[in-house]
Parts: C-alpha cells; structure tokens; sequence
C-alpha cells in the first residue's frame, strides 16, 4: 500500500492534447526520441498522449530501461482529470483546453497548428506567452522549447470575470443591477 | 410635317414617375436605415418597464459555447426569459450544453426566478470546406430558415459571440428594426481566442453598426476598434 502511494507520489505525468482536433505533426513531435528523452531527464514519468482526430498512432511503452511510460487514447468526454492529475500539459491552441488548463494552475506547453488556415489561434497562445502564462510553440521547437523551459518564471493566470459585462448591459437595457 | 405643339413641352411620362417613386422610397429608407443607426446606440429609456426582455441565444462550437454558458451565469436569469437557444444543425454539444446549463438553474430556483427556456436548430449557411459555389444556395435556405425562426420568436435581445450561424440571424433583426417590426438589442461578444484581429462575424456587425453594443476582451482589439467596449477577459 504504501509502495503505491510512493508510485503516485512520484509519477508526473505530462498530459499531450489536440482536442477534437486533428494535429499528427504535435503527436508525432511528443513522439521523437529526444523530445521523450528531454522530459524524461527533466523527471518526468509518464506521457499521456489524447489524440483526437489524428492518424498518427505512438508507440506505447512501459517505461523499463529508464524511459517514459507512454500511453495513448483518442477521445474523452472530460480531460478535466488528466489536466488535474498531470504535472506538465502540452496542449493544441484551442482556447478551451488553454483556459481550462490555466485555471488548474497547471504548467503548459501551447503548440500551434500550422497547417490550419486563418490561424487566429496563434494571436491568443502568443500573447499569453508574452504575459508568462505559458510557454508557445511550434511542432518543430517542442524539443527546444521543452529543454529551455524554466517552470518556476511562469505567472499564474487570474482568472477573468463575466459581471463587468453584465453591468453593461444592465445599465444598457435599464435593468437595475444586484 | 409639322407639330401642332412647337414648344417642348416637359412630359411627366410614366416611367419618370416610378423612377422618382423609386429615388424617393430608397432616400426613405436610406434615412430610416441611419436613424435606426443612431438609435442603436443609445440605452433603452430608463423609464419603460422593467419587464423581462425575451432573449435569443446564438451557440457556436466548442469555445463558442463555452464563453457563452459562462456570460449567462451572472446574467440575472428574470430579466432574461424566456430564453430561446438556436444553434447550428451540424452541432451536437452545444444545445445539450445548454440544457444542463438550464436544468442545474432549475434546480437552484424555480421557473419564476429562473425564467423558461426553448432550444432550437437553424440550418448553416456554409459548413467548413463547403464549395463557394454550393454555399450559395446553402446560404440562401439558412437565410430563409433564419427569417421563419425570427418571426415566430421576435426577441427583444439577441445574445451572441461569434459564429457564422448569428450573422442571418442579425441581418434579419436589423431589417425587422427598418421595417419597425421589432426592436432587438444585438450584444455581441468577441470570443477570448481574438487578440488582435476580429473575427468575420464581428467585422461585418462593426462596419455595418448592426450591434447595439459589441464588446471585446483584449484591449489591442479595442485601440483598433474605437467603437468598441473593451471588458477584459471572461474567462
């Protein structure tokens, strides 16, 4: 019993998602040998990769010979408990799987598709970038950007809040507000 | 051979007078169209009733919704009602969303507090990837199908926040204000995920002033966009 609380105690488990999306060019950039070995050295434990859409399937491993435990699956109706139980997120730029990833003060790995036409998905995974949110990439400087990346200069996101807007249109349509 | 009438005589012929008819009506509407303009942006007279306003709902895929189940939750739920919830045919999730939305609501407090709610589908004028040529007709039937869900449902207050499915919808809320049909407040929200460029949807709802009030998250939409409110981030 207390040989599987140190297993969990000393599993970090990096969470890969594309959403519903299909992005094989991340999948297959988590899945290269020096990308694995990258976090790997940096004391992770386990990659947890959801694929989505994507064609390109990675080799699951058991992690002897001193590697990665990797792992696979497509879909889930809720990533909320991989994004919890993971110590390092690497995520599409889907605003949704950005968002809810900051609000779990989880460290994350923003990859932008390329490939996608009229990439405004970029603007975002920049700018918070630029605000220390998180780290952004691209699916040719995973590896570079996963051995430069200094966890402890990340700022936590504050969440945002809805109310200012509906003062506005409180005081737009006449309502009197709470 | 000579003309009994040497003078020229001006002739008001038939076809002058329809086109003055048609130079006159379009003037008319032009004037109506800028007076509705104006009107747009200001408030609602703070002296009409505070009844509740019905409110249509546009949901769009994935974040779309997401943003959008998070504005209602610090709406005032009476003020809004009933509350009619139209999304794409195409999409699954978002009406299912809504419906939990509004049962959790249910169980916090009851219809009087919470107010009722209607779910609908409207068909798309485009899907991604169509052809533009087929995208015609597509477009022309989801104009057709917009203008049937307005009829029946006339809101008072049009909610939406970015997907091409609110734009037929807008259009029409906008003719029915020319044609004094009904007076719908357009809100609309730019989606967190737009930073510096708008989206399409809410380009056309700004250029063409058809949004009562438009409102953006990042404020480098908001030194672009001078006519826009700049609310920060909702999530």
């Amino acid at each position: 019993m207390a040989e599987a609380d140190e297993d969990l105690k000393s599993r970090r488990t990096v969470f890969v998602t594309v959403g519903t999306t299909c992005f094989d060019s991340l999948v297959r950039a988590v899945d290269t040998q020096e990308v694995k070995e990258e976090l790997f050295k940096k004391g992770y434990t386990h990659l947890l990769i959801q694929m989505g859409r994507g064609s390109y399937i990675p080799a699951k491993s058991t992690g002897e010979n001193g590697s990665l435990e990797v792992d696979c699956f497509t879909f889930s109706s809720s990533i909320a408990d991989y994004l919890r139980s993971a110590s390092l997120v690497i995520s599409h730029a889907g605003s949704g799987s950005i968002f809810e990833t900051l609000r779990l003060q989880k460290p994350l790995i923003v990859v932008v598709n390329e490939d996608l036409m009229d990439n405004h998905q970029s603007e975002l995974a920049e700018e918070l970038a630029e605000r220390k949110h998180l780290f952004c990439a691209r699916p040719q400087t995973l590896y570079q950007t996963v051995a430069d990346m200094d966890l402890g200069s990340l700022i936590p996101y504050q969440p945002g809040d809805a109310a200012p807007v509906a003062k506005l249109l409180n005081s737009f349509l006449g309502f009197p507000d709470d | 051979m000579e003309n009994s009438n040497n003078h020229y005589c001006l002739s008001i012929t038939p076809s002058s007078l329809e086109l003055l008819s048609i130079i006159g009506f379009i003037t008319l509407i032009l004037i109506r169209v800028l007076y509705i303009i104006h009107r747009s942006s200001q408030p609602r007279s703070a002296s009409s009733q505070q009844k509740p306003l019905s409110t249509l709902i546009v949901l769009g895929s994935g974040g779309h919704t997401a943003e959008m189940i998070n504005l209602l939750n610090v709406l005032q739920k009476n003020s809004f009602t009933p509350r009619y919830y139209i999304a794409a045919a195409t999409d699954n999730m978002s009406l299912q969303k809504a419906q939990v939305l509004e049962n959790s609501w249910l169980n916090e407090g009851g219809v009087e507090e919470v107010g009722s709610a209607k779910f609908m589908q409207i068909y798309r004028s485009r899907e991604v990837g169509q052809s533009y040529i087929t995208s015609v007709g597509t477009t022309l039937i989801a104009l057709a199908h917009a203008l049937w869900l307005m009829i029946k449902i006339r809101p008072h207050v049009i909610l939406c926040n970015g997907p091409g499915t609110c734009i037929p919808l807008c259009a029409i809320a906008f003719i029915f204000k020319i044609l004094g049909i009904r007076w719908s407040y357009i809100f609309y929200v730019e989606s967190i995920a737009r930073v510096r460029r708008l989206s399409l949807s809410a380009l056309l709802l700004y250029k063409l002033r058809m949004a009562d009030q438009l409102f953006v998250q990042w404020p480098q939409l908001k030194s672009k966009y001078h006519r826009a409110h700049y609310v920060g981030r909702l999530m």
